[in-house]
């Protein structure tokens, strides 16, 4: 069963890359989905990420019991928790939830009442049309909205740290700075990119082979939430592997 | 013309067509009829290309649909139009931007040039002032004239109409069909209805095929289809008594 998905997914997505009919209605699907998946997207990003800094910040703050370790060492951990596993694979775990379930259910409404037949009899290539804007526009979005997550992330520590007393704001910024490495966020930026492809071509995936009515669309929506959180978490230890080992 | 030969086609163990020939001719309305689950719909995604049948040929004006590379399949698909039992209208898009959505994609035509193409395509259904609005904003009847609409906008060669008076009331019926047959005799087309609707049958069946248990069972016209003496026809056509004293005064 499972030679058969990954079978019909490598199809699917030699479909999903051949050259597009028309670049102009491409351009302007792309446009449409980075409003979609980025911009959509921003509130819940923004409401998580300063509510993950701000427990991150109380929580390291709560395990510090010796006087010896510097309380800079919150801000450099709420830095290091951030920005080498919360921001990336946190955020990409909710947008599988929040988009994938969006694409699942967005491509198998139109699969079973017959829209997707209708652009193949009208001689478009279905597959290329309505998956490939999504995976590129995600691929393009999803990077920068891991960066504000991360600096709201950092903020949301800091206005906690300072709002508590638990850490001065010079410690904080201190501790954030302290033994800075920019390859974490490179690091960051491409499991990124990997995760924004599994988010996007995982539910088109299920949505776009959907058989039967609502019920069934359903199912493929939690389906292939399930199946992307288990690529995400599995791309995630190997890219740390390759990268960080 | 679009010719079918010896098409069959199996699910699994279970034959769906079985050695189906027919030919559907240009500027008449063919009528493919026949009980739910007896081949119709499976013959036509076929037809079109949807499905692909496990042996026969399928031939558009001369032209071998079955034996061509994807290419040429979709230079054919170009000048097929489709009118679903759906309607099967982008729901995110409006009227106006479903009926230029073929034209967008397909040809060269600037903004000026696609909008007075829609504009005549809705009016040739009998549709005006629902451009802006989307297709769930409007009545069933109204989406599968937007349908034909569509169909039609690259002004196709074959026309298929899947059901189309499904869920529709009497007169919004009469009305899809006089329209699809309008249209055919108007663009020359060759045009395929799938149906169970005896109405329609009656009202614009020019040449119909009967299909039973996947076999093309009887083939004949509006005129003929009132005097045959196949039992599986006359108990699919007469099944109602409107029907059975329809015959009788015949």
């Amino acid at each position: 069963m499972l030679f058969y998905h990954i079978g019909r997914y490598t199809i699917l997505m030699g479909r999903v890359f051949s050259r597009p009919e028309k670049w102009k209605l491409y351009r302007q699907q792309f446009a449409r989905e980075v409003m979609s998946i980025g911009l959509g997207s921003l509130g819940l990003v923004a409401l998580i990420s300063f509510f993950m800094g701000a427990v991150i910040t109380l929580q390291t703050a709560s395990n510090i019991d010796s006087p010896l370790i510097p309380l800079y060492t919150i801000g450099f951990t709420a830095r290091q928790s951030t920005i080498l596993e919360f921001s990336p694979t946190i955020i990409a775990l909710i947008l599988a939830g929040k988009v994938g379930s969006n694409i699942s259910s967005e491509i198998g409404s139109m699969r079973i009442t017959e829209q997707i037949d209708a652009l193949e009899i009208m001689g478009i290539n279905s597959a290329a049309y309505l998956v490939l804007p999504k995976i590129v526009a995600a691929i393009f979005i999803n990077p920068f909205l891991i960066i504000y997550s991360m600096f709201l992330s950092l903020f949301g520590g800091w206005f906690v740290g300072i709002a508590t007393g638990i850490v001065s704001s010079n410690q904080y910024i201190y501790g954030i700075q302290y033994d800075f490495d920019s390859f974490s966020v490179t690091y960051a930026l491409i499991k990124t990119v990997f995760f924004a492809f599994v988010i996007t071509s995982v539910p088109a995936y299920f949505g776009y082979y959907v058989r039967g009515g609502s019920l069934e669309v359903g199912k493929a929506s939690t389906q292939s939430f399930f199946y992307s959180a288990v690529l995400i978490l599995i791309i995630n230890y190997i890219i740390t592997q390759l990268l960080l080992i | 013309m679009i010719e079918v030969k010896n098409i069959s086609k199996s699910f699994g163990e279970k034959h769906v067509l079985k050695n189906i020939s027919a030919c559907f001719e240009r500027g008449k309305t063919n009528l493919i009829i026949g009980a739910s689950g007896q081949g119709k719909s499976v013959l036509t995604k076929c037809i079109v290309g949807l499905l692909e049948p496990d042996e026969g040929e399928i031939i558009y004006d001369g032209r071998n649909f079955t034996k061509m590379p994807f290419k040429e399949r979709k230079e054919i698909r170009k000048e097929i139009g489709m009118l679903f039992q759906s309607s099967a209208l982008f729901d995110s898009l409006t009227v106006e931007e479903n009926v230029k959505f073929p034209l967008a994609m397909h040809t060269n035509m600037n903004e000026d040039e696609m909008l007075e193409r829609v504009n005549f395509c809705l009016n040739r259904v009998n549709l005006s002032g629902v451009n802006h609005l989307y297709p769930a904003e409007i009545s069933g009847g109204m989406q599968k004239r937007v349908g034909i609409a569509r169909a039609i906008a690259l002004n196709p060669k074959y026309l298929f109409c899947d059901e189309p008076n499904s869920g529709l009331d009497p007169q919004t019926s009469i009305v899809i069909d006089n329209l699809i047959k309008e249209i055919t005799e108007e663009f020359d087309m060759t045009t395929i209805v799938i149906t169970h609707d005896m109405n329609s049958v009656m009202e614009i069946g020019e040449k119909i095929f009967f299909i039973y248990q996947g076999q093309k069972w009887w083939e004949g016209d509006k005129t003929t289809i009132l005097h045959s003496d196949n039992k599986e026809l006359n108990d699919f056509v007469f099944a109602s008594a409107i029907m059975r004293n329809m015959k009788d005064k015949c």
